[in-house]
């Protein structure tokens, strides 16, 4: 069977999209956690937490659920706006989202905590308001855990089987990203195209990590601190 | 012209504090723990007091009767930090300019960036990190920084405690001499005694949260120590 490329560029697609919607949701959500004491904080940090550690199958089932004809966001879609998500692109967008999520607001909420909070004073004392304190000093100071976090969730999203599988299905050419495309022709008996796919998935993954020790090793000896 | 009297809880002991200061350096003594920074930090708006009130220049700035909390950046207080606080990922002149009021602001001191690192003699050091500098420069960039926002009142924690002996008895007269030039009331927090007799024209002692011995020295005395 001739190799087919498609898959690699739906991954990268759903990749792309997925920690776009990950890291504009997850900087401002781990800035408020970060800083504010709420009741209830702690249920609300595990709900976000959540996808971290259930199976792909629960989460899957879940997104389902909301997502489905029935569900109550799916249904919503359907009404407004004619469309729907399950077993389009889109629902694997959303998967890989909701799984890489966590990873990305634990990494940014852990470094925006450990950023000096007498940095962030000193800039109040100089006027700063709120939001430029954050802009300016917090984020810049707490890059490295988002860089950190970004990879991840790329990595992540890159990688996402189970919950994509039951929400996006097997569909090739449309939904049908690299690791479903591995499963399925491993399961065909098409060993080669299961074999590249693999080589690529490992060889992506490994230069994802070498590059974020390496990287995180160089922003050590900065001389600016904290920052690349 | 501050007047300040409050209250606040702290964990182990109350903290009250009656402090009134128009002119000159006010010295705050006392062990660690006693409460220093504490005090600066209600005055500047960084920590809220319990009970009482603050003012500046007759305006207050904070008052538990009425419930007036005027925010930091509105008090017009310049804030040297213990650490000095440099803004580790920007140059010594962007930290410096941090804090410079917009155009338009209402201020009769027309203050530009050459003109402060000028003064403070750290021009040289423009361009580097916070991280590439001497401990006494980055005492300099604080103040420096501190004062291009063109405060009423200047709150030093311990500005000296993190250097050699040489460069803080410098310093110390840098910072007399500074405080002369620039006419707004200091309040610096020490914890060693012989420092607040040499820049304090007030002293004051806190033990446990309470205002222990007051004692006044006037200018001819100073200048004989």
């Amino acid at each position: 069977m001739e190799f087919s490329y498609i898959p690699i560029i739906l991954s990268l697609k759903v990749a792309v999209a997925a920690v776009i919607i990950v890291t504009c949701s997850s900087i401002p959500i781990a800035g408020f956690m970060a800083k504010r004491e709420f009741w209830g904080k702690d249920v609300v940090e595990s709900i976000i937490t959540l996808p971290l550690v259930l199976p792909p199958s629960v989460v899957g089932f879940m997104l389902l659920y909301f997502f489905g004809k029935n569900g109550p966001i799916g249904k919503l879609l359907e009404q407004w706006f004619h469309t729907r998500i399950v077993f389009t692109l889109a629902g694997a967008v959303i998967a890989a989202a909701v799984v890489a999520f966590p990873l990305m607001y634990q990494s940014v909420k852990a470094s925006i905590e450990s950023v000096d909070q007498n940095l962030e004073k000193a800039a109040r004392t100089l006027g700063a308001r709120e939001l430029r304190v954050f802009f300016t000093i917090t984020l810049p100071l707490a890059w490295n855990g988002i860089v950190a976090g970004l990879v991840l969730a790329f990595a992540r999203s890159l990688g996402e089987f189970g919950a994509t599988l039951m929400i996006a299905g097997n569909i090739p050419g449309k939904t049908q990203t690299m690791p479903i495309a591995i499963y399925f022709a491993n399961e065909a008996g098409d060993t080669a195209q299961a074999t590249i796919l693999v080589i690529i998935m490992t060889v992506f993954s490994f230069l994802v990590i070498y590059g974020l020790n390496r990287w995180g090793k160089r922003s050590q000896r900065d001389p600016r601190g904290g920052t690349a | 012209m501050l007047k300040a009297h409050f209250k606040k809880e702290l964990p182990t002991f109350e903290l009250e504090i009656d402090i009134s200061l128009s002119h000159g350096i006010l010295a705050l003594v006392g062990p660690s723990g006693a409460g220093k920074t504490t005090i600066l930090q209600c005055i500047a708006g960084l920590q809220t007091p319990s009970w009482g009130g603050i003012n500046i220049h007759d305006k207050a700035v904070f008052s538990s009767e009425d419930g007036t909390n005027v925010p930091i950046r509105n008090r017009r207080i310049g804030y040297v930090f213990q650490d000095y606080a440099l803004f580790p990922h920007m140059s010594v002149e962007k930290n410096v300019v941090y804090g410079k009021p917009k155009k338009g602001s209402n201020s009769n001191k027309v203050l530009t960036i050459t003109n402060v690192l000028e003064m403070f003699k750290i021009e040289h050091l423009r361009h580097r990190y916070p991280n590439q500098i001497s401990g006494g420069e980055k005492q300099r960039v604080a103040f420096a920084r501190a004062l291009m926002t063109e405060p009423e009142l200047l709150l030093l924690d311990e500005p000296l405690s993190a250097l050699d002996h040489d460069t803080r008895s410098t310093l110390q007269q840098e910072l007399l001499k500074l405080q002369a030039q620039w006419q707004i009331p200091f309040i610096l927090v020490t914890h060693d005694v012989q420092e607040a007799e040499i820049l304090g024209d007030q002293i004051i002692k806190l033990d446990h949260g309470k205002q222990e011995v007051i004692k006044k020295l006037n200018k001819a005395q100073r200048a004989s120590i």
